[in-house]
């Protein structure tokens, strides 16, 4: 895939942006998490915090802003299109979600709106593996990009006041994993006891951008048991091999 | 460890530090002090590191009890303040006796100050900061009863610092602004809109964002979720304006029209509900 230069421009005195048009596809995430690595490695010369989104690098310089300009000119004169997609050093996880009628809130109403039965909407929701593109929202929450489009509804008319933390939602083409307890806009259709952020570990969240998820399904029992297994520090992450 | 005791937290006071630098791509705000000018200047004249953690008072101040001798500093918002029974001035390095009473009353000028203390606060540390962030901290903000660590031995015996610095621009009505990624798509009556038009801070207003009264007539619709940083001001579809202070999101969907200044951000710190700015464009 060729891709074009990015859009470069500054972000206040802090920050560069760099934007590109394209289209929201694993190869393209790749692609751009390979950018991100070699601004890191060979183009950047100060510490500077690197983060990406769908279509975008934002280069955040922090307090140490005295090479931002010289950076400027350099990435306005940079080849991108000389960056070729590096093999990168993700994994993909297994995370358990129980989809039982006292977590998935919203499944009944699902089921409505997508004409599916319940035992096809979890299906559908634990067949696809799903790419994490970043991290945003709420720290720890995970935006997972392969949704099953048959999955699509909209947002809750009234927002609820709080979800329970590991809470699993769906919005529009979205699907994600409330981190913590928190007001929430998405149908609520399960719950994954697997903690997806502890700031007491040096490495909060043990997932990162370019990591695949694929859910599956785990009954009450199940889910308590590995519930407990996570509190206790003794649960670990399965890993998919594929 | 020496430790102060709050014996009344006052409306919002937290500790602040320069925030979490290096933290957004797990999805954690940067936190930090609001007026990051004033914050840095009160550790200035107490020679403590700039990252050196202090208190952010906002609107009506502590009482706070100190439990062993230190030099204290207080920058920014302009608020009456009683060192046991002696009224102490802004922007001065004090010493404080063991057992002295600190006490703020009421506010004159701006919104927020910090309060710094020889060494700083030695709270909590978590992910490199010690700024208070409810789910990341135990606590999002002081409680009564709470105990906060400093270390008495950084004490200094001089205490004639006096730091020049040109702050007073922190409580003009005029906010540095940028052009903001999404600036360039609004149409050209709202681009000039937003400098000439006055803005009042809606009450609403918090360390996640600030916001403003007024409605824009805004046509542009949501962007694909982006990076946001403090001090990005987005535009929702409804036309609210709404400016991303130190406890903001690390993405968001809503066009950015402008980006503040750091000494934008600083001044808009400083701002009480229902005052009115403007946005200046800075470099033109």
């Amino acid at each position: 895939m060729k891709h074009q230069k990015p859009k470069i421009s500054r972000l206040g005195e802090q920050a560069i942006l760099l934007e590109w048009d394209f289209e929201i596809v694993p190869e393209n995430l790749y692609w751009l998490l390979s950018v991100k690595k070699i601004l890191r490695e060979k183009v950047l010369k100060s510490k500077v915090e690197l983060i990406n989104t769908y279509n975008s690098l934002l280069i955040n310089y922090g307090l140490s802003i005295n090479v931002i300009y010289d950076d400027f000119l350099l990435l306005k004169q940079y080849d991108f299109a000389s960056i070729k997609t590096e093999a990168l050093e993700t994994s993909t996880y297994k995370l358990p979600v129980c989809y039982d009628a006292e977590f998935g809130l919203d499944l009944d109403e699902l089921a409505v709106a997508t004409k599916l039965k319940i035992p096809e909407l979890i299906a559908l929701h634990t067949k696809p593996i799903y790419t994490v593109y970043f991290i945003g929202f709420l720290p720890g929450f995970l935006y997972l990009g392969g949704m099953d489009k048959r999955l699509r509804i909209s947002r809750k008319k009234e927002p609820r006041k709080s979800v329970a933390k590991g809470a699993v939602g769906i919005a529009e083409n979205q699907t994600g994993i409330y981190p913590n307890s928190s007001p929430a806009g998405w149908q609520i259709i399960g719950n994954c006891p697997v903690e997806l952020f502890n700031p007491k570990f040096e490495i909060p969240c043990p997932f990162q951008t370019g990591d695949c998820i694929q859910f599956y399904a785990v009954d009450l029992a199940a889910h308590q048991r590995i519930k407990t297994e996570v509190e206790a520090g003794s649960y670990t992450l399965e890993k998919a091999n594929l | 460890m020496s430790q102060v005791q709050v014996i009344k937290p006052g409306f919002y006071t937290s500790i602040q530090d320069l925030g979490r630098l290096q933290s957004a791509c797990y999805g954690v705000p940067q936190s930090g002090a609001m007026d990051r000018l004033s914050a840095q200047k009160a550790n200035l004249l107490l020679n403590n590191a700039e990252d050196a953690a202090v208190l952010e008072i906002t609107m009506t101040g502590p009482e706070l009890l100190f439990e062993a001798a230190c030099q204290i500093a207080i920058c920014g918002a302009h608020f009456e303040v009683v060192l046991n029974d002696s009224p102490l001035e802004r922007s001065k390095a004090y010493t404080v006796a063991s057992g002295s009473r600190l006490r703020f009353g009421g506010l004159k000028e701006g919104f927020r100050a910090y309060l710094a203390v020889s060494g700083g606060f030695l709270t909590e540390q978590v992910l490199k900061s010690r700024s208070q962030y409810a789910g990341i901290t135990q606590k999002a903000r002081l409680e009564k009863g709470d105990v906060l660590p400093y270390s008495a031995s950084e004490t200094r015996k001089s205490s004639t610092a006096r730091v020049n610095f040109q702050d007073s621009g922190l409580f003009h009505s005029k906010i540095e602004v940028f052009k903001g990624p999404e600036f360039e798509l609004l149409e050209e009556p709202l681009q000039q809109a937003l400098f000439s038009k006055d803005f009042s801070i809606a009450p609403t207003s918090n360390r996640m964002a600030t916001g403003f009264n007024e409605l824009l007539p805004n046509t542009l619709k949501g962007i694909v979720t982006a990076p946001v940083i403090p001090g990005t001001v987005q535009l929702t579809p409804n036309g609210n304006l709404i400016a991303l202070m130190r406890d903001c999101q690390v993405t968001g969907g809503y066009p950015r029209v402008l980006q503040l200044s750091e000494k934008g951000i600083s001044a808009l710190a400083q701002k009480r509900p229902g005052e009115e700015v403007g946005f200046e464009l800075e470099g033109e």
